[in-house]
């Protein structure tokens, strides 16, 4: 308990990518939720990739920690703009009323 | 090593914590103000255990950038419904109070990992260490094995960069803009014309 091994960490590590996918099931509110839904999963992903870099003493998971930053980044941005977009045509981002890809 | 168990405690239970606010708030304001206190708590629990630049890089880009943008986002699209409340900062401004608590949180956090950062060699000692700093040796890797993907990543970026441009931009009418080509391709008989004007009669100009 006093003893923090990596199993801590990626006890934490699973505990915020389950909070991330309930999120995204559970939500009912608008799609921006589920985009910081998407950002607390990979920020899981990148708890697992450090603990085991440090505790493996291996700089390599660091390095693919970044590039994970790097990808989180630009998703953020490109799924703001079409969310931006999506706004304007249609007047609501709600999860329920979004059905125009029903065809 | 009591200490280290202390400071991962305090910062993973605030880390859960905010996630669970993240996706429970009824309000996507709120929503955003608890996934920047994640990430903070996060980028502390790496401050800790010893991946500092990793840890700066992820308050940088996370809570300066991302979190930054989830926000504009929110206030632009006047989402869930606020009845622009947001801009109304006098009357019942219901954000002030979990601004006010994230704030405070963070506050502590930053003072306290500063004591975690003492402790760390505790947590270290037991694995190999070299004399390079954490950020020495990210250089080390990521500028000779990973340059390719180093220099992927950049044209990551910049595909992100010109599709979101791409994707929000659109062309407004009753702007008047100046339009270089326009004027470039005029010609003089394009706008001057020679008329022959008789004496004593004017002429009459219809534009």
């Amino acid at each position: 308990m006093i003893d923090i091994g990596i199993g801590h960490y990626l006890t934490l590590a699973a505990i915020i990518f389950l909070i991330g996918v309930v999120g995204i099931f559970l939500n009912r509110k608008n799609i921006i939720v589920i985009l910081m839904s998407i950002e607390l999963i990979l920020l899981a992903v990148n708890i697992n990739l450090v603990s085991f870099s440090i505790f493996m003493n291996d700089i390599s998971g660091q390095i693919f920690t970044l590039f994970i930053l790097t990808v989180a980044a630009a998703e953020a941005a490109i799924g703001l703009a079409i969310i931006v977009v999506y706004y304007r045509n249609s007047g609501t981002i709600r999860v329920e009323e979004i059905e125009k890809l029903k065809g | 090593m009591t200490a280290h168990a202390f400071f991962f405690y305090f910062f993973s239970f605030i880390a859960v914590v905010s996630a669970i606010m993240v996706t429970v708030s009824r309000n996507t304001v709120h929503s955003v103000f608890f996934l920047i206190l994640d990430f903070i708590s996060i980028s502390s629990l790496f401050i800790m255990i010893g991946a500092e630049f990793l840890g700066m890089i992820m308050l940088i880009v996370y809570v300066g950038a991302v979190a930054v943008l989830f926000l504009f986002v929110v206030m632009m699209l006047n989402v869930a419904k606020q009845e622009n409340t947001w801009f109304k900062s006098s009357t019942n401004s219901a954000h002030i109070p979990i601004g006010l608590l994230v704030g405070i949180i963070i506050f502590f956090e930053v003072i306290i990992v500063i004591g975690g950062w003492k402790y760390k060699p505790d947590l270290t000692s037991k694995i190999t260490l070299s004399d390079i700093t954490n950020t020495h040796s990210i250089g080390n890797v990521l500028y000779t094995d990973y340059i390719h993907l180093f220099q992927l990543s950049g044209m990551v970026l910049l595909v992100a960069m010109i599709g979101a441009i791409v994707l929000t931009f659109r062309k407004r009418d009753g702007l008047k803009r100046q339009s270089y080509f326009k004027q470039l391709a005029r010609e003089r008989n394009d706008g001057v014309s020679l008329v022959e004007v008789k004496s004593n009669e004017g002429i009459k100009i219809d534009d």
